[in-house]
């Protein structure tokens, strides 16, 4: 089943990816046949199932909380597409 | 000699340069004309000419002062998702066209570390998403193999089809790639080339373009056997920048991939059977478990009843995780920009010119699965199948020590023959997903030749942390099937 357009469109906005008028019903058919198929799962019993959060049994510990990393400032800006100054520079956000 | 030399193992090429039968020069020199021979496989992004001369040079005379490192001269191939300081960095995608990172990947740095010389970035489906290498941004990589009597391109399977292309076509020794659902070893079976997948946390991620954090790993390509081993225990080991790195011990794989398999028990599931398999798949796993047999190994039918649950289940996680990661190509910090009237229009204007039709795909499928009202449904229930597809490993490795199975449903297909039809391109990691979701080590050796002229492999599943058992029992398949004898490697 087609995904409603509706739905696609506010995928589209929390995405921040744009879709035409034109894509929108082919967009709408591919990820209503992938949702099908997904859909599958839901004949898996999982009640009393815990979720698996990552992709490995360690165990995260504490590091020491020190500084030993840093004063990359020249380096972090060396991809920027347009900087001023020591600032990522991007178009105006406050009126 | 010399165009012998291009066809060579790791191991064999160590021995060569020590005994100064030839210089890493030459043997750079050798690589980048088959590399310029063989332009139309596409198979690197960046071709490192300049810088890897200059290593070579460097190697050789480190070699002759006895100062050699493990993987001292010796050439490698590096997807183009690993950060290479100073050296473009794309992932495949329009939206890092332009990227030069100023850092090296954990992975990488070892690899200089011992010595290896980097002498292309290789394509790849662009973010490591495809099963074809043909939602690269830069065109298909294309298999070097062909089918009997056609001369259609074939594709060298994804995502880390540049990687699998060059070690089969002779353009490097080895290369490295990357593993979210089978990126390593479905290309590895296309292209009839050894291709592993660590444990999950084996190796460091850190300085990986990010895809599936919680199931992508990295690992080698090679031409042999032995040669993957090696190569695993140098970049494996734990990285304080990489907290789901695992700080244990890193054994000697290549000692452990030659000792007695003698007395091992492997398990074939049957969930792996179906009839809509390739006859000759399922003959080529036949003669898999006798192989095994003939070696002192003791075959045993287990089960995996959540297998078929395992593919949708990575559909929800791995585009759930990538459509987060993804949300920092943004066009304000590097990568791509392009302009927009407000923030929010520039944002959508880059991502929209920036990213392929398979990777929005993606973006929209994971931000769907995400989203409220939707949560508990999809990317949570997937979650629990998770847990379930691990127990069921679990389970069965009480009772055995290795898992095999085919590596792929079939062999490599023609180009455009599968990119209109996502599921059907999906379908293609049926065998190597379930051992991704689970953190487990997995190989594919290519063990024989289709009918219709093209390789296949055989996947070997292992114990978390127990690649040495892994690489013991590919061992056995590489010497059985005879396969790279045939090819008088």
């Amino acid at each position: 089943m087609a995904m409603k357009e509706e739905i696609v469109r506010k995928i589209a906005i929390l995405s921040r990816i744009n879709v035409s008028d034109d894509e929108l019903d082919n967009i709408s058919r591919e990820l209503g046949s992938i949702i099908d198929w997904i859909e599958l799962l839901k004949e898996v019993d999982t009640q009393s199932v815990e979720p698996m959060t990552g992709g490995t049994d360690i165990k995260s510990f504490k590091r020491e909380d020190i500084v030993n990393d840093g004063g990359y400032q020249e380096k972090i800006l060396k991809n920027a597409p347009s900087k001023n100054d020591n600032l990522f520079e991007v178009p105006k956000v406050v009126e | 000699m010399m165009s012998e030399l291009t066809r060579l193992t790791i191991s064999k090429i160590s021995k060569g340069l020590k005994e100064k039968k030839f210089s890493s020069f030459e043997l750079v020199s050798e690589y980048l004309n088959e590399i310029d021979k063989q332009k139309e496989l596409n198979s690197f992004i960046t071709i490192l000419e300049k810088s890897a001369l200059e290593s070579a040079k460097v190697s050789d005379k480190k070699i002759g002062n006895g100062q050699s490192g493990p993987l001292e001269g010796i050439p490698i191939g590096v997807k183009d998702l690993f950060c290479t300081e100073g050296i473009r960095t794309t992932a495949a995608s329009n939206i890092l066209n332009n990227f030069i990172p100023t850092y090296e990947s954990s992975v990488t740095s070892k690899l200089k570390d011992a010595g290896a010389i980097f002498i292309g970035k290789t394509n790849l489906d662009e973010f490591a998403m495809g099963s074809s290498n043909e939602t690269s941004f830069f065109g298909s990589a294309v298999n070097p193999w062909k089918l009997n009597n056609s001369d259609k391109p074939l594709v060298p399977g994804g995502s880390s089809g540049g990687s699998a292309v060059a070690v089969s076509a002779n353009l490097c020794t080895a290369s490295i790639g990357t593993d979210t659902g089978g990126s390593i070893r479905q290309p590895a079976a296309f292209c009839g080339i050894v291709g592993m997948k660590p444990t999950y946390g084996r190796c460091s991620r850190w300085g990986i373009v990010a895809f599936a954090s919680s199931l992508d790993q990295a690992g080698p390509m090679t031409r042999s056997v032995e040669d993957s081993a090696f190569l695993l225990s140098i970049i494996s080991g734990y990285d304080p920048k990489d907290s789901t790195s695992a700080n244990i011990e890193v054994p000697d794989f290549k000692s452990l991939a030659s000792s007695t398999a003698k007395g091992l028990r492997v398990g074939i599931p049957k969930e792996y059977f179906s009839d809509e398999l390739d006859s000759e798949v399922l003959n080529l796993w036949e003669k898999g478990k006798e192989w095994l047999k003939d070696s002192g190994i003791e075959i045993v039918e287990i089960s995996l009843p959540h297998t078929k649950y395992a593919l949708p289940a990575y559909y929800i996680i791995a585009p759930a995780e990538a459509s987060s990661n993804l949300s920092r190509y943004d066009g304000a910090r590097f990568g791509l920009r392009v302009d927009g009237n407000s923030l929010d229009e520039m944002y959508s204007n880059t991502r929209s010119e920036g990213f392929g039709k398979e990777v929005k795909r993606r973006i929209f499928l994971g931000t769907y699965a995400l989203s409220a009202g939707y949560y508990d449904a999809y990317y949570l229930k997937a979650q629990k199948v998770r847990q379930l597809i691990y127990n069921d490993f679990l389970d069965s490795f009480k009772n055995v020590d290795l898992i095999l199975t085919p590596t792929t449903p079939g062999t490599a297909f023609p180009l455009g023959d599968k990119i209109s039809d996502p599921i059907s391109m999906y379908l293609n990691d049926i065998f190597t997903v379930p051992a991704s979701l689970a953190g487990l080590p997995a190989i594919s050796v290519p063990c024989g030749l289709h009918s219709n002229g093209l390789p296949l492999g055989l996947q070997l599943i292992g114990r978390r942390w127990d690649e040495g058992t892994v690489f013991n029992c590919a061992n056995i398949l590489e010497n059985s099937s005879s396969f790279n004898k045939n090819l008088e490697l």
